[in-house]
């Protein structure tokens, strides 16, 4: 039988959809900004954050609603509880991405401190965390999100070694390289930041679809027997 | 051992794998079925009711809810050509049995119906006709057993005044708290609620449904509902029916969060049928 308050979750799964998107989009373009070092692109993606907060509002308040008036059970109830807390991480990563392109902004008119290697390694595996994560809600796939999380450790990997490499081999040895090295330390942070919260939506999709919780457990990743 | 999840389907599960160590089985149902003529209406029901808690069962329409909550105190024997096989314990005594006094079991397991169905007779009445009934001839007696029942079942403050009026003319949600008090008044050990707000008000329902939680400290509690947040709201386990079958029983968090069995998502999240 079908309900129409399935209706209503397919609109909020939609919305989702578009937020993702946009978000995709910002991290794109930061990156993009970050590699031309194009000052209207990077200006662009602090400028559109805001639509991404408006997004972030609009399902929070469209959660709320049905929660109120549907009174949601079982995978209803956990499917609109983890969307507004992927919101939130959503929200997160494009601030993470406004803030690249502020570090964008600093970079323009200074030439970079060495080639970049391991920040656009950092980069596509951030792009692929985050579509995977987002993917993985939108097709209730415990499977792909358990992946994401595994993975999350090279990004952490990918950071050291960009950190490691600028303090030891520049800012160590060239103390005027700091104003060029610090924006790129900077945005191995927050690549990496971004991933975490690629994490976060992956874990809270395993809950959604297996109500198991593996966030500060991944030993329990291993989910043969859950509930669907 | 306290454990947070399981599925209760055969009878060598318990419920003591999933409650306190503290918490004692009340009532202890094993291997029932019940048939009206040839039809079953219960198969193979194990099922423990834990003392002091309160224990929804719900199910759609002609699950056997109401068949089953009725054997707890053995009102199902007033209807003609049924047949019951399997044991009920109350406190580890089988009340099932011709040697057992159903009198007796209907005084331990006190019943709430759906409908409030007070006696054409006054409100004072109403809660001393069960004492009178049971040979207490006592006035003074009867007077305090009467004040004691209405003020639990918080009715007290709005009928001090009028306790010679007829109990018809009081409220839906008050006559049903005057019934409740009316099972007080006997001192019974088990209260058993069959869909007890499906005739009433939001107000109303929420005062019994706080009530509930107020009565779990002194009594045991079983209350069959069709509404499944009030289950929410008021139990500690809730079991799942469906066509005579026990599907699932677990702690009401469990079956509301992530329930185990698909019939009983299908149900819970109005998928079903």
């Amino acid at each position: 039988m079908e309900r129409h308050f399935d209706h209503e979750l397919d609109e909020l799964n939609k919305n989702i959809l578009k937020m993702g998107a946009l978000v995709q989009e910002a991290i794109f373009k930061s990156i993009e900004s970050l590699k031309t070092l194009d000052k209207d692109m990077a200006t662009l993606v602090i400028d559109n954050d805001r639509v991404i907060d408006d997004c972030e509002l609009k399902i929070d308040e469209e959660c709320l609603v049905l929660l109120a008036l549907r009174q949601p059970m079982a995978f209803d109830l956990r499917f609109i509880t983890m969307a507004m807390k992927i919101t939130t991480d959503l929200e997160r990563i494009a601030d993470l991405a406004a803030d690249i392109a502020m570090r964008v902004l600093e970079l323009v008119d200074k030439p970079l401190v060495k080639p970049l290697i391991d920040i656009p390694k950092l980069t596509e595996l951030a792009k692929m965390m985050i579509k995977d994560a987002i993917d993985s809600f939108v097709n209730k796939d415990p499977d792909l999100a358990g992946k994401v999380i595994l993975i999350d450790k090279e990004a952490d990997r990918l950071r050291d070694i960009v950190q490691r490499e600028l303090i030891n081999d520049y800012i160590l040895k060239d103390k005027s390289s700091i104003p060029r090295c610090i924006p790129l330390l900077l945005i191995a942070r927050h690549l990496e930041r971004i991933c975490d919260h690629a994490t976060n939506i992956a874990e809270d999709v395993i809950y959604m679809v297996k109500a198991k919780v593996v966030k500060h457990h991944p030993e329990k990743l291993n989910f043969d027997k859950g509930p669907q | 051992m306290y454990s947070q999840t399981m599925i209760r389907l055969n009878k060598e599960d318990n419920l003591s794998c999933m409650c306190k160590p503290s918490d004692s089985v009340k009532i202890k149902v094993q291997d029932i079925n019940f048939f009206y003529g040839n039809q079953q209406a219960l198969k193979d029901i194990n099922l423990d009711v834990l003392e002091n808690r309160v224990t929804a069962i719900i199910g759609p329409s002609g699950c056997g809810k109401s068949t089953f909550i009725r054997l707890l105190n053995r009102m199902n024997e007033l209807v003609p050509k049924t047949t019951l096989t399997g044991r009920i314990y109350l406190d580890g005594q089988d009340i099932i049995g011709s040697c057992i006094d159903p009198v007796e079991i209907r005084r331990r397991v006190g019943m709430v119906f759906q409908k409030p169905n007070p006696f054409p007779k006054s409100i004072f009445e109403n809660i001393s006709y069960g004492l009178e009934v049971n040979g207490i001839k006592n006035k003074q007696f009867i007077e305090e057993r009467v004040v004691e029942s209405l003020k639990r079942a918080v009715l007290w403050e709005e009928v001090r005044t009028r306790l010679h009026d007829s109990a018809l003319k009081l409220s839906g949600g008050q006559q049903q708290r005057l019934c409740i008090a009316r099972c007080l008044a006997v001192k019974p050990e088990v209260l058993l609620f069959d869909e007890p707000c499906a005739s009433l008000d939001p107000i109303s329902t929420r005062k019994i449904e706080e009530l509930i939680l107020e009565l779990k400290k002194d009594y045991t509690i079983a209350i069959v509902t069709h509404n499944m947040q009030q289950a929410a709201r008021v139990s500690d386990f809730t079991g799942f029916f469906l066509l005579g079958e026990l599907i699932e029983l677990d702690k009401t968090e469990n079956i509301f969060k992530a329930p185990k069995d698909k019939r009983t998502e299908d149900y819970i999240t109005g998928r079903f049928g």
